[in-house]
């Protein structure tokens, strides 16, 4: 190796992260766009119509990818905010604060899609119900980390304070997970377990599991350009900013 | 194929309000976000080269 400053953490220079995020959102765009439209097309012309819930059931292609994306989200913002706090790490606290809006996006997409899903085969928009409602205290984790972290001048002690709240919040994602196993609730119970055979057919999992790697391809693209965002606002004044940037004012 | 036609393919058995009301919401804020944040990283630039610029300037 000619580079020996290359290591694990070379990419937690936030330049070195702008230029390597920049190269990879590109592929994660054509990924969510290509796995969207297979994951759609099994969905809606391979698998068949539910014998029980008919075809309302198609909602599950977007309902459970985004209620699983809105838990890793959040455990991801936790983690990459505990990160930034305990190391100092700059480049993990604007990480955790870029996956905040995309997190609380599937959160909220998560709770409109069962609310929408619930009308014909509950008979109800909403019940209060405990995996409804540990969701929606999700969503509430999100706004007010965002909240918080914008509430604070300080950058550095805004991303503390918001790391605080986060890993606090974290212990809800069990909650909203177990839920269905915990108390009885009138949401059905887990999808996909580790420890059971599916109980849905091959072409409706398969449909489901595409959905999710597309959400997932989604969010890094999305959150990754936020993230180059933050990297750029924060580090505006920096020498390889003015590099960068050198140029491209036209007056 | 589960559709015999295109109106077949839009009511959904019935539940063509509840599907397309939950897949058009979704597709509206998978589109809007990416958008946003693009436009931001877009902004960041601008702000960060009018800054350059303005140091040009003084020196």
């Amino acid at each position: 190796m000619n580079s020996p400053s290359l290591r694990l953490y070379t990419f937690a220079a936030p330049s070195r992260f702008y230029r390597l995020a920049g190269w990879m959102v590109p592929w994660f765009w054509a990924a969510t766009i290509a796995l969207t439209v297979a994951g759609l097309y099994i969905g809606f012309f391979v698998a068949p119509t539910d014998a029980t819930q008919g075809d309302a059931y198609r909602i599950i292609f977007i309902h459970v990818p985004a209620a699983w994306m809105s838990m890793l989200l959040y455990l991801v913002m936790a983690f990459w905010a505990g990160v930034g706090w305990a190391f100092n790490a700059r480049l993990a606290s604007m990480v955790a604060r870029a996956i905040a809006p995309t997190g609380a996006m599937f959160t909220f997409l998560a709770l409109w899609t069962g609310a929408v899903w619930g009308k014909p085969t509950w008979g109800a928009w909403w019940v209060w119900d405990a995996r409804l409602t540990s969701e929606l205290i999700l969503l509430f984790l999100y706004l007010g980390y965002i909240a918080l972290v914008n509430a604070i001048d300080d950058v550095r002690r805004a991303d503390q304070a918001g790391a605080l709240l986060a890993l606090v919040g974290s212990v809800n994602v069990p909650i909203i997970y177990f839920s269905v196993k915990w108390w009885n609730t009138l949401h059905q119970g887990a999808t996909i377990s580790m420890t059971a055979a599916p109980k849905m057919a091959t072409t409706m999992l398969t449909a489901m599991l595409i959905m999710t790697f597309a959400f997932w391809a989604y969010a890094f693209a999305a959150v990754f350009t936020r993230t180059r965002a933050i990297v750029i606002e924060r580090e505006a004044h920096s020498g390889w900013v003015a590099e960068l940037t050198r140029g491209r004012m036209n007056p | 194929m589960n559709w015999g036609s295109a109106s077949a393919f839009f009511e959904m058995g019935g539940y063509g309000l509840y599907v397309w009301g939950s897949y058009g919401v979704t597709a509206l804020l998978m589109l809007v976000e990416p958008w946003l944040v693009h436009r931001r990283l877009r902004r960041s630039l601008r702000d960060a080269a009018r800054i350059e610029s303005g140091n040009e300037a003084e020196s």
